[in-house]
């Protein structure tokens, strides 16, 4: 019994690096692709200073998931170009994105709003100074579900009489004399959200001002306001117009009456402010100390370079030429 | 409970027929579980085969759906899955040994035992506020891979004790004492006698417990893993993202696109899973035998 | 990882193994001690961060307010924090998928003992464990893509996010567990009682019922609580497939939030301490742990009290 006992542990530890070498070719075999990903990035532009030098390091990015997938198709490209530098991005909300940009845990904060005073106070007293920088303009979206035949447009009044506070619409037939007298189910992006600030500003006249019962639904995630309004016959809700642009097919886009016009959000409404009052600027705010180091002014300035192609991919309409130049000199002083 | 009413032919008759109809309800009844796991694996073969591709081993996650793929959440969940077997195993099984071989059976030592079987009842998401609270906040590790794997310890420690506690419990009296009558130490008694013919039982449970920690999601939200993280993590602060995350992730995406991807994901991680479990299975049989 | 050598008692020289003997036999227990007593850190480190910033949030929300509150809105003025709603969602999720489980899992475990040929169970039960084996993200996934669309059918009228079909799937993730567990209870009513009653000219189905079930009763309902405490603490189920509105309702096709989905839903952002919304992932994390906890406690002591002498 003794004897045989030896084996055993043995066969065990065969096992054991088995497994381990196993889990070690799976990773491996998972890196090992790494290397072949940077022959297809030709059509970012690369920026004069980091042609030179490698660039490694880490920018932490956090804040507004509007402004995400402009963020994300930067840095996945400038990744591409600079495969060394890492850049985490999270998604929650320009709130929370200017929280951590304030206590210094993050280099650049994604913004759907200026910053508030009280942000910008809060910086001030930890010490930290930023640049502003605009990147692009989206138009906020209102949506029904595309099976709603008879909501053809919305004046501001009525978007403020569903979503203010205190407000008393139970159904659509509350909203415009004939129609149904259905329960609306009314969806908006969670309070952390830019998103939520320009909505509530613009529509119900002071930020976070929105009404707050069981009939509306605020989400965290602005992909779950999408799936809600696109699942409930009779929903309406709001977000980043680049959210409409990538499920066109599965909500109805609510043209806005602001009493001079009725317009509906697209890149030119956007472009040229007749999509009123819901456009607003994209904002990236980058902490002074951070822009000393090489990779984030490179990202910074490749941003800047790549804004304009990228934008337009995922929705949001790019600023001019110019507009963008000028923002790179201000980076620079 | 009435008495069983028997004798006359009649209702014999009438409570065989009674048997037979519960015969088949109880046998639909085991159906549906079976058929939900069908319609659960349908469903998501039929989602994600086609997007099954060695892209989704090579491509980091990204915004376009046809070149999204798994790579720093198949790492990351690998890295986790590394550096938490030694310790988990490390601190279960010296547990497990303390309890089994060590302690008497004191009022502690029951305490502990019923502490350790509470534990295990722990909704995941308190271990993520636990891990929340100390390894990130408190002990300022950021959301790292770190604060991760730490986390995940504690969440599969209860599993594990209590798996390898059974298999010492196997082990045979009579090792033990052949190995006290050789003169051996209490030590050495365990850790040549008895752990030997424990351990295939033990691995067992510590794979089985591993298997659950991959698919675990809502402690590693709790603590942070991010949403887009399109390299490796190199040390242990790094940040880091596992695949349920990412599927996750992909899953609140609206686009169909993305949902195929987190079908494709899921399947790559039900085969993780398989494998894993057929390891274990595999070494249960092979040494069951010879205890 | 395992360094072990058969013991060579005789080859090492007596003094040598009585010195190493005196350290390891000292300082061993301890460390193995300090293994077992991780998990009291553990528990203990649970209760203490969950109280630390309770006791925070506390002060700005009176207990009893929290407790009997019909309206949670912790972000939005004017704000309210009342975890009814919560407790509420949590209930309701976790009452559908008790009434799915429970006569499913049951009758599950009946037929795998009293009528499954041998063949058939040994499919059967390690497909269920299978089922146990699923992270619950892909059945969340599965809630969302395939049971609620088949829901909407029927009840055209059914939001995307809804109480439905999330209780119904968390009921397939608790099935197994309640099947199994039964299964074993069953399984250890000694067969000389079975045998009994088939003398007397029982049917099976009458054995199932008033033999083995009555004698079994124990672990039986030890399951049915342990799967209650697991469903109410399950979380990416609901948070995939329940939506996010904290309302207290009683009708499962509306969306309603849970307890754990919404302290995934605070989370998804980085909540930065001292916050009341920080205080309130604690706040409803110590409501949970304490139901939770005790229906482990009870399920354990069911388990113990009842159990039948043979």
């Amino acid at each position: 019994m003794f004897r045989r006992r030896g084996r055993k542990p043995a066969g065990i530890l065969v096992l054991v690096l088995m497994l381990s070498t196993l889990l070690a070719a799976c990773g491996g075999g998972t890196s090992g692709g790494a290397s072949g990903e940077n022959k297809e990035n030709g059509s970012a532009q690369q920026t004069e200073e980091n042609t030179s030098t490698a660039l490694t390091g880490t920018i932490e990015i956090d804040g507004s998931s509007t402004l995400h997938p402009l963020t994300e198709a930067v840095a996945e490209e400038f990744g591409a170009a600079n495969p060394d530098v890492r850049i985490p991005i999270g998604t929650g909300g320009t709130g929370a994105g200017f929280k951590r940009f304030n206590n210094s845990e993050i280099a650049v904060s994604n913004a759907s709003r200026p910053i508030k005073d009280s942000e910008a106070e809060e910086a001030k007293a930890n010490g930290i100074t930023y640049h502003e920088v605009l990147v692009a303009y989206d138009g906020l979206s209102v949506v029904v579900n595309p099976s709603n035949e008879f909501v053809d447009k919305l004046t501001v009044d009525e978007l403020k009489k569903i979503y203010e506070p205190n407000s008393t619409v139970k159904t659509w037939a509350d909203v415009r004399e004939g129609w149904p007298a259905e329960e609306i189910k009314i969806y908006s992006p969670g309070t952390d959200h830019g998103t939520f600030d320009y909505f509530t500003e613009a529509i119900n006249g002071e930020a976070q001002a929105s009404r707050n019962d069981s009939q509306i639904t605020f989400s965290a995630d602005t992909n779950a306001v999408v799936q809600g309004v696109a699942g409930d016959k009779n929903s309406i809700g709001y977000f980043g117009f680049s959210f409409y642009e990538e499920n066109q097919d599965k909500l109805k886009l609510v043209p806005i009456d602001n009493g001079t016009a009725t317009v509906a959000p697209s890149m030119e409404t956007i472009k040229d402010n007749s999509y009123a009052p819901l456009s607003r600027p994209l904002l990236l705010y980058v902490n002074d100390k951070e822009l000393e180091r090489p990779e984030v002014s490179a990202f910074m300035n490749f941003y800047l370079e790549n804004a304009a192609s990228l934008a337009g991919e995922v929705g949001f309409v790019p600023l001019q030429d110019d507009q963008y130049k000028a923002e790179k000199d201000k980076l620079a002083k | 409970m009435e008495q069983l009413n028997l004798g006359d032919s009649k209702g014999i008759n009438r409570r065989r027929r009674s048997d037979q109809t519960l015969h088949i309800i109880f046998l639909a009844c085991t159906s549906i579980g079976i058929l939900a796991l069908m319609a659960l694996i349908v469903t998501i073969v039929t989602d994600g085969i086609f997007r099954l591709s060695p892209d989704l081993f090579t491509n980091y996650p990204s915004r376009i759906a046809d070149k999204a793929g798994l790579k720093s959440p198949i790492v990351g969940t690998i890295y986790l899955l590394l550096l938490m077997a030694p310790l988990s195993f490390i601190l279960g099984v010296g547990a497990a040994i303390f309890l089994e071989e060590y302690a008497g059976r004191s009022r502690w030592v029951r305490l502990i035992q019923l502490n350790i079987s509470t534990l295990a009842g722990v909704p995941s998401i308190i271990y993520g506020i636990l891990g929340l609270a100390i390894f990130v906040r408190g002990m300022n590790l950021g959301r790292s891979l770190l604060s991760g794997v730490l986390t995940m310890t504690l969440l599969v420690l209860p599993i594990i004790i209590v798996a390898a506690q059974e298999a010492l419990r196997a082990v045979p009296k009579n090792r033990r004492d052949a190995s006290y009558a050789l003169g051996a130490t209490k030590w050495q008694t365990v850790s040549s006698a008895v752990l030997p013919s424990a351990i295939p039982g033990i691995m067992t449970g510590v794979i089985l417990a591993l298997s659950r920690a991959i698919g675990e999601t809502a402690p590693l939200i709790m603590i942070g893993a991010l949403t887009y993280v399109a390299f490796l993590p190199e040390n242990l602060l790094d940040s880091f993202t596992v695949m349920p995350i990412q599927i996750f992730n992909w899953i609140s995406r609206p686009s169909e696109a993305f949902h195929e991807l987190a079908a494709s994901g899921i399947i790559l991680l039900l085969i993780m899973l398989f494998i894993m479990n057929i390891i274990a299975v595999w070494i249960r049989n092979k040494y069951s035998k010879n205890i | 990882m395992n360094k072990t050598s058969p013991v060579a008692v005789n080859t090492k020289s007596m003094t040598f193994r009585r010195s190493k003997t005196r350290i390891s036999d000292k300082i061993i227990p301890i460390l193995l001690g300090l293994c077992a007593l991780l998990s009291v850190f553990t528990t203990i480190g649970i209760v203490y961060t969950l109280l630390q910033e309770s006791v925070i949030f506390f002060k700005e929300v009176p207990v009893w307010s929290f407790l009997t509150g019909t309206t949670w809105s912790p972000i939005l003025p004017p704000k309210e924090f009342g975890v009814l709603p919560l407790l509420g969602g949590t209930l309701l999720i976790t009452g559908i998928a008790i009434l799915f489980a429970v006569p499913i899992g049951l009758a599950c475990a009946i037929y795998l003992n009293e009528y499954a040929p041998a063949r058939v169970r040994g499919v059967v039960k390690p497909v269920l464990e299978v089922l146990a084996g699923v992270p619950t993200i892909v059945y969340g996934y599965f809630a969302l893509e395939t049971v609620t669309p088949f829901l909407q059918k029927i009840f055209p009228n059914m939001g995307i996010f809804n109480a439905l079909s999330a209780g119904i799937v968390v009921g397939i993730m608790v099935l197994p567990m309640i099947s199994s567990l039964s299964e074993d209870a069953m399984r250890a009513v000694p067969k000389s009682l079975r045998h009994g009653a088939y003398a007397l000219g029982a049917t099976r189905f009458e054995v199932a019922l008033k033999i083995v079930l009555p004698a079994a009763l124990s672990g039986v309902v030890s399951s049915f609580v342990l799967a209650f405490s697991r469903a109410i603490g399950e979380t990416m189920i609901v948070t995939v497939a329940a939506g996010a509105t904290p309302q207290l309702t009683l009708n499962p096709l509306e969306s309603i939030q849970t307890m754990t989905s919404y302290i995934v839903q605070v989370s998804m952002g980085d909540v930065p301490r001292g916050t009341i919304e920080y205080g309130t992932i604690f706040a409803v994390g110590l409501t949970l742990f304490v139901i939770t906890f005790l229906l482990n406690i009870l399920a354990q002591w069911v388990a113990r009290r009842f159990r039948e002498e043979y």
